[in-house]
């Protein structure tokens, strides 16, 4: 369109999601901390800012001022780089994410297969942070890291993959569009049911209650990240909430029909951003409401449950798609 | 089954092959209800072995007993077991009492059973709010529930603090009686307090026990057999919930227990789930209580003792006694040993936590690290109490 070279446009466009995400992220967290106040009859952060809004900022920077302490037995490289390599690709989830027809950061044709891919290597990050610490607390929480997040990427895939097969694309921006009639969580029985298993898997691939047992602040104390402060705390924590976030962008498209909605054509990007957040709702809504179950049991639920029913569901997906094109539906 | 009661230090499982981890949970740590150190030994996510270290809240509570007078002692009292300070106060109070043979005047006998029971009520909203936090995290649902129970509790405390002007340490009982009468619209306002609580009692229960996660969490997990519960001499809901049919303020009613009805719940699987039941009909059966003090509260003076000048003016003649109450942990004692002095000779407390404490190393062995603050909570030891 312009003379600018695909590069620079790239880069624009990456520099500026990165920023959007990350101002996003900052504020969730205060959407988040508001209705679990109300949840709980209480008022919540109120004190800096209008209504608490000036609350995320002051704790960035009471972070940023903290101390950054490393325990002297701790792996300090390893220790040092964790936090790092937790939160990149909790970011680079969003650069498949079209927030418009076009745009987005790369809307890569297999742009779903991207987004699992890199959203499973998170898990790198938590077994540096939990291995690194030395802390027995740490390292029990590493272990239930692995254990979880692998259990839970298979049917995370498969509720995903129903909207990839309904829509007959890998890319994000024709799932989106192939919506436009028919928004998958309104297909009868399948896209309902797709829905409740990608919520359920997103919530235990999050590390969310009832599924955090990697933070398990009653036992573990705080899990991989006891020993962070400072700033690498607030990197896991950005890291955190971006994942949950994207999940809920994601979760947005393949079901909610992402930017469609009434009104003019520029108000799409705005109708994705409060699907996703109703969705960031619905986790916040559960994680607020249960209590957290063991580790047995969320493996029992995995294997036992969730993955032969979504395998189901995805196998019923692709029957249902191949009689329909066959009979021309 | 026979119960294996060789002392020991750790109780351990038999050694599967598994590397071994040993791991502090305390005596700083979210879970440990004030000041517990569990020393636990794993095998992976299961312990196999536990052994309990206490003690780190001890202030000297007997000694500091035999220094104080009679008059004095009672307000310090309410500090050993801080959640449920009415209980022990009573105990004490009762002790010299009973060597003293002074008469406690009818009005003052049901104020101390209203206070009782709503002090039940108090500590089983902090017990339900902790032990939910130990297991739903406390930034999660667990939560929820905990701000919940709180919020009930607060409208406890503030009963209280109409009463005695003191929210957690209030001095209300004395030899004789009690210190203060109820104030002008206490009892409407403590009629409208225990109708919410019992209103909210149903919205928990809606919560937690259509929840199939904390169904998961507590059936089956804990089991204290009715033989270990006996043996070990655990009390309270703890031994109810294990199958035992015992209450003290039903089985050796003191004070004017005697004069209500109420039902005592027993449950007989002895898990979690079971001492959960059986505390939410205690929460009921409480607010009963309360219900039928307000209904046929007698007139008269609140104490048999006229006031005196100086504390050491009151004296128990020598002699010595063991009383014991019910407290929402369970069997709260006091052997207390007058010389005829304004102090007792010796007094010597038996905490319900301490005694139900001492069951944690006979049933965690086994269970997953998750379960163990499940099951701490679920004992409810008030670490006050424990250490004295």
């Amino acid at each position: 369109m312009t003379g600018w070279p695909d590069a620079a446009l790239g880069a624009v466009a990456g520099v500026s999601v990165l920023l959007g995400v990350i101002g996003l992220v900052t504020y969730v967290t205060l959407l988040e901390r508001k209705f679990a106040a109300r949840m709980q009859s209480r008022i919540g952060p109120y004190r800096v800012g209008p209504h608490g809004l000036l609350q995320p900022i002051a704790d960035a920077v009471k972070l940023m001022m903290k101390e950054d302490v490393v325990p002297r037995n701790a792996d300090r490289r390893v220790f040092s780089i964790a936090p790092v390599v937790f939160l990149i690709p909790c970011i680079l989830i969003f650069a498949t994410i079209p927030f418009a027809p076009g745009l987005g950061v790369a809307d890569l044709n297999i742009g779903i297969l991207f987004f699992l891919a890199v959203s499973s290597m998170e898990v790198v990050g938590l077994f540096m942070a939990g291995w690194s610490s030395n802390n027995k607390y740490a390292l029990l929480s590493a272990m239930r890291a692995v254990n979880q997040i692998i259990s839970y990427d298979l049917p995370f895939l498969m509720a995903a993959l129903v909207p990839v097969i309904l829509a007959g694309s890998l890319k994000l921006g024709e799932i989106a569009a192939a919506q436009d009639a028919l928004w998958f969580i309104a297909y009868p029985v399948l896209g309902q049911l797709g829905f409740i298993a990608y919520i359920i898997a997103s919530v235990a691939a999050e590390n969310r209650v009832p599924f955090d047992i990697l933070e398990a602040e009653s036992e573990l104390v705080a899990g991989f990240r006891v020993e962070y402060s400072g700033m690498k705390f607030a990197l896991i924590q950005l890291g955190e909430y971006a994942h949950v976030l994207g999940t809920s962008f994601l979760g947005a498209l393949l079901f909610l029909g992402a930017w469609a909605g009434p009104g003019p054509e520029w108000l799409g990007p705005v109708w994705f951003i409060l699907k996703a957040l109703l969705i960031f709702l619905l986790i916040t809504w559960i994680r607020w409401s249960f209590i957290r179950i063991r580790v047995d049991q969320i493996l029992q639920i995995s294997w036992k449950l969730l993955w032969p029913v979504s395998l189901v569901l995805v196998i019923a997906t692709a029957i249902t798609v191949v009689i329909r094109s066959s009979t021309g539906g | 089954m026979a119960t294996d009661l060789t002392p020991r230090v750790t109780t351990e499982l038999d050694y599967a092959g598994a590397e071994r981890l040993t791991m502090n949970m305390g005596p700083q740590h979210p879970s440990a209800h004030g000041v517990f150190r569990a020393i636990l030994t794993l095998e992976g996510e299961t312990v196999v072995g536990v052994d309990a270290v206490i003690g780190y809240l001890h202030r000297c509570h007997e000694k500091l007993a035999e220094t104080l007078a009679y008059v004095q002692y009672p307000s310090i009292a309410s500090k050993t077991d801080y959640v449920a300070a009415m209980t022990s106060e009573l105990a004490y109070v009762m002790a010299a009492e009973r060597i003293a043979k002074i008469e406690v005047p009818k009005r003052a006998e049901h104020l101390r059973v209203l206070v009782a029971e709503l002090q039940r009520v108090a500590s089983h909203c902090l017990w339900l709010g902790t032990w939910c936090m130990d297991m739903g995290g406390a930034l999660g649902g667990g939560a929820t529930i905990f701000l919940y129970c709180i919020r009930e509790r607060e409208l406890v405390l503030d009963l209280f603090e109409k009463l005695t002007g003191a929210r957690l340490l209030y001095g209300f009982h004395q030899v004789g009686g009690v210190r203060y009468d109820m104030p002008e619209g206490f009892a409407a306002d403590c009629r409208q307090t225990i109708d919410l609580i019992e209103a909210r009692l149903l919205e928990y229960e809606a919560m937690l026990e259509d929840n199939t996660f904390f169904l998961m969490r507590t059936k089956g997990v804990g089991v204290i057999s009715r033989q270990l519960a006996e043996e070990v001499g655990i009390s309270g809901p703890l031994l109810r919930a294990s199958g035992v049919d015992f209450d003290l303020r039903r089985d050796a009613p003191y004070s004017s227990y005697q004069d209500f009805q109420f039902k005592v719940p027993v449950e007989t699987d002895g898990d979690c789930l079971a001492r959960y039941r059986v505390r939410m009909v205690e929460f009921r059966e409480s607010i009963r209580i309360v219900r039928q003090i307000l209904d046929g509260l007698p007139e008269g003076p609140i104490s048999s003792r006229p006031g005196v000048k100086a504390v050491a003016q009151v004296r128990v003649p020598k002699g010595e006694t063991y009383t014991r109450v019910e407290g929402p942990r369970g069997e709260v004692g006091c052997y207390l040993i007058a010389d005829g002095g304004p102090k007792p000779y010796r007094m010597k407390w038996r905490g319900a936590s301490f005694s139900n404490l001492a069951v944690l190393p006979f049933i965690i062995p086994g269970h997953s690290v998750a379960d163990v603050v499940a099951i701490m909570g679920s004992v409810d030891p008030v670490f006050g109490e424990v250490d004295r």
